[in-house]
C-alpha cells in the first residue's frame, strides 16, 4: 500500500517536474523576443511613425503607408475571406453528410491550411500579377484571402460541430426549414467561436511577407490606389532590416513592435470573446 | 383513470417498423394514442420507446440510415406518405427534448421564433401569444419582467418549460415528451408532471419516461415496450395494478430493467 502510494507521488512529481521545465524553456525565448522587441522598438516609436512615410535612406520619416496598406489589405483580404470561408465551413458540418464534395473539400482544406505561404504569394504572382504586368494591392489581398479561407473554413465547421444535434433537432421539430435551423440557430449558437476564428485568421495574416513579396511588393509613397503597388508593414520590416542604414532598421524594428502587438490584441480579445461564451452555454 | 372514459383516436399506429440500417429497432407495431390524453411508452433502455416517439414527427428523417415502414394515422392522413408536408406535419405535432434546449436568443423570441414560421402576426398578436404560451407552460410569472434576456441564462427547469411554451405556441395538436424530466431536479419535475395534467385539456400528449413512478402519475394509458416490441398496452391503472403479460409485471415490480 505505501509503497504505492510513494511510487504515484514520485511519478506525479517527476511528471510535474519535466512539464515545468519544458513551459520554462519555452516561455525563455518567448520572453526573449519580446524583451529584444521592446528594447529595440520602443525608441522608434513616436508620433511621426504614424504620420509620415518611409523615408529614403538617411532622413526622417515614419511608416503611415505601410500601416495605412496593410490595414486596407488585410481588411479587404478578410471581407473576400471570411464570407467564402463560413458559407463552405456550413457546408462541411450541415450539409455535407452524404457523398464525396465534402471529404475532398476537406482533404484539400487541410492542405491549403497547411501550404507555405510563399506558395500562395507565387500563384497569385502566376495568375494575376503576370497577367496585368504590373505589382498591386488587389494581388496582396487576393493571396491573403487565400490564407483566410481555409482558417475560417476550419473554425466554422469544427465550432458548429460542438453545436448539439438536439438544437438542431429541437429546430427541425418545430417545423423550421433547415435554412432557417442554420441561420438563426445553430449559427447564431456558433457566433462566439466562429469570430474567434476571423479574429485568428486576421493576426495570421498581417504577419505574412512571403504572399506580399510578389504581389504587392512595396511602395515608397501613401497610396489608396489597389492597382499599384503598395506598401505594407511586413515588406518594409523585411527590406528595412536588412538595409545598411540605422533609421532604417529603427523603424523595421518600431514596425515589428507595432505588429506583434496587434496581433497580441487580436488574441486576447478573442479569447475573451470565446470565454464568453463558454460561459453562457 | 377509470377504464369506462370513452376516448376518440387521434393517432393509429399501424404495423409499424422502424430501421436503424439494417438493424430493426420496431417491430410490428400497432397502437392507438387516444385524443386529449396523456399516454406513456415505458420500457428498458433501448427498447424503442424513443424511436417510436420519434416515428410520430418524422424526426428520424434528418439521418440517412433511418427509416420507418407502416402506417402512422393523425386523424385518418397516414404521416409517413412520402407526400406529407413535413413542416406542416410538425407544426401539428410539437416535441420536447430530454435535454433542455433553449435556442440561443431571448425569452421572448424562443417562443415568437415557431409562431413567425406559420402566422404572419402583428406586435401585439404576437406579445399576446407569447404571453399565452409562457403562462400554459407555468413559467410567465418567473420570466415576464426580463423576456429580453437570454433563454440559455434560466435555470433547467426554466429552460424545460420555455421548450414546452415554445411548442405550444405554435398551437399544435399533439406534443410529444421524449423524457422531458430525466435531467431535472425533483421539484422541476414536479412543476413539469402538474403542467403536463393541465395541458391535456387542450393537446393529446405522448410521454416517453425511464420513470415508472412518473408513468403511473401522469399517464391515462401506458405502453410498456421491450427489444422493439410492444408488450402491453392499456389504461394505466390496468397497466401497473393488474397487468396482463408476465413480462410486463416483472418490469413494473423491479425485477428487472
Amino acid at each position: 500500500m505505501f509503497n504505492l502510494y510513494a511510487r504515484r507521488r514520485f511519478i506525479n512529481g517527476l511528471s510535474l517536474t519535466i512539464s515545468v521545465l519544458a513551459m520554462g524553456f519555452g516561455l525563455f525565448w518567448l520572453t526573449w523576443i519580446l524583451w529584444t522587441l521592446l528594447v529595440q522598438g520602443l525608441p522608434g516609436i513616436n508620433w511621426s511613425m504614424f504620420t509620415e512615410s518611409t523615408p529614403p535612406p538617411g532622413s526622417q520619416g515614419g511608416l503611415s503607408n505601410a500601416i495605412w496598406g496593410s490595414l486596407l489589405m488585410t481588411t479587404f483580404a478578410t471581407f473576400i475571406g471570411t464570407p467564402i470561408g463560413i458559407l463552405a465551413g456550413t457546408y462541411l458540418a450541415e450539409y455535407g453528410h452524404r457523398g464525396w464534395l465534402s471529404p475532398v473539400t476537406r482533404f484539400i482544406n487541410d492542405i491549403l491550411l497547411s501550404a507555405p505561404s510563399i506558395v500562395i504569394g507565387l500563384f497569385v504572382y502566376e495568375v494575376y500579377i503576370v497577367k496585368i504586368g504590373h505589382f498591386a494591392g488587389w494581388g496582396g489581398t487576393f493571396a491573403l484571402a487565400i490564407i483566410v479561407i481555409p482558417v475560417v473554413i476550419r473554425t466554422t465547421e469544427n465550432m458548429l460541430r460542438l453545436i448539439p444535434n438536439s438544437l438542431r433537432e429541437a429546430a427541425a421539430a418545430l417545423g423550421t426549414p433547415q435554412w432557417k435551423v442554420i441561420s438563426f440557430v445553430t449559427l447564431r449558437a456558433a457566433r462566439a467561436g466562429i469570430l474567434t476564428g476571423i479574429l485568428l485568421a486576421i493576426a495570421r495574416i498581417s504577419g505574412e511577407t512571403a504572399p506580399l513579396l510578389f504581389t504587392a511588393l512595396n511602395n515608397q509613397f501613401f497610396s489608396n490606389n489597389m492597382n499599384e503597388a503598395m506598401a505594407n508593414l511586413p515588406v518594409v520590416i523585411f527590406q528595412f532590416a536588412m538595409s545598411p542604414y540605422d533609421d532604417w532598421r529603427s523603424l523595421a524594428w518600431a514596425g515589428a513592435l507595432l505588429i506583434t502587438f496587434s496581433v497580441l490584441t487580436l488574441n486576447i480579445v478573442a479569447r475573451v470573446l470565446f470565454r464568453q461564451k463558454a460561459n453562457t452555454h | 383513470m377509470n377504464a369506462e372514459q370513452t376516448t376518440t383516436p387521434k393517432l393509429i399506429v399501424k404495423n409499424l417498423n422502424f430501421f436503424y440500417g439494417t438493424e430493426r429497432a420496431l417491430k410490428d407495431i400497432n397502437l392507438t394514442i387516444p385524443e386529449k390524453m396523456v399516454t406513456a411508452f415505458i420500457g428498458p433502455s433501448g427498447c424503442g420507446k424513443s424511436t417510436l416517439l420519434r416515428t410520430f414527427n418524422r424526426m428520424y428523417q434528418l439521418y440517412p440510415k433511418q427509416r420507418a415502414e407502416g402506417e402512422i394515422l393523425l386523424d385518418g392522413e397516414n404521416l409517413l406518405d412520402k407526400n406529407q408536408d413535413l413542416n406542416m406535419l410538425r407544426a401539428k405535432i410539437g416535441m420536447v427534448f430530454q435535454k433542455p434546449t433553449p435556442f440561443p436568443m431571448s425569452i421572448y423570441d424562443n417562443i415568437a421564433f415557431g409562431v413567425k414560421l406559420y402566422e404572419n402576426l402583428s406586435s401585439h398578436d404576437m406579445a399576446e401569444r407569447v404571453e399565452w404560451a409562457l403562462k400554459k407552460a407555468a413559467l410567465w410569472t418567473e420570466v415576464k419582467d426580463k423576456l429580453k434576456q437570454s433563454g440559455t441564462g434560466l435555470s433547467g427547469g426554466q429552460q424545460q418549460r420555455l421548450c414546452i411554451a415554445r411548442a405550444i405556441a405554435v398551437k399544435p395538436q399533439v406534443l410529444l415528451l421524449d423524457e422531458p424530466t430525466s435531467a431535472l431536479d425533483p421539484i422541476s419535475t414536479a412543476h413539469i408532471e402538474k403542467l403536463v395534467d393541465e395541458l391535456k385539456k387542450d393537446f393529446t400528449i405522448v410521454i416517453v419516461t425511464h420513470n415508472m413512478q412518473q408513468a403511473a402519475r401522469v399517464s391515462d394509458f401506458t405502453a410498456y415496450m421491450y427489444l422493439g416490441d410492444l408488450i402491453e398496452f392499456g389504461d394505466t391503472s390496468s397497466v401497473f395494478t393488474n397487468p396482463k403479460r408476465k413480462e410486463t409485471e416483472d418490469y413494473i415490480t423491479g425485477r428487472f430493467g
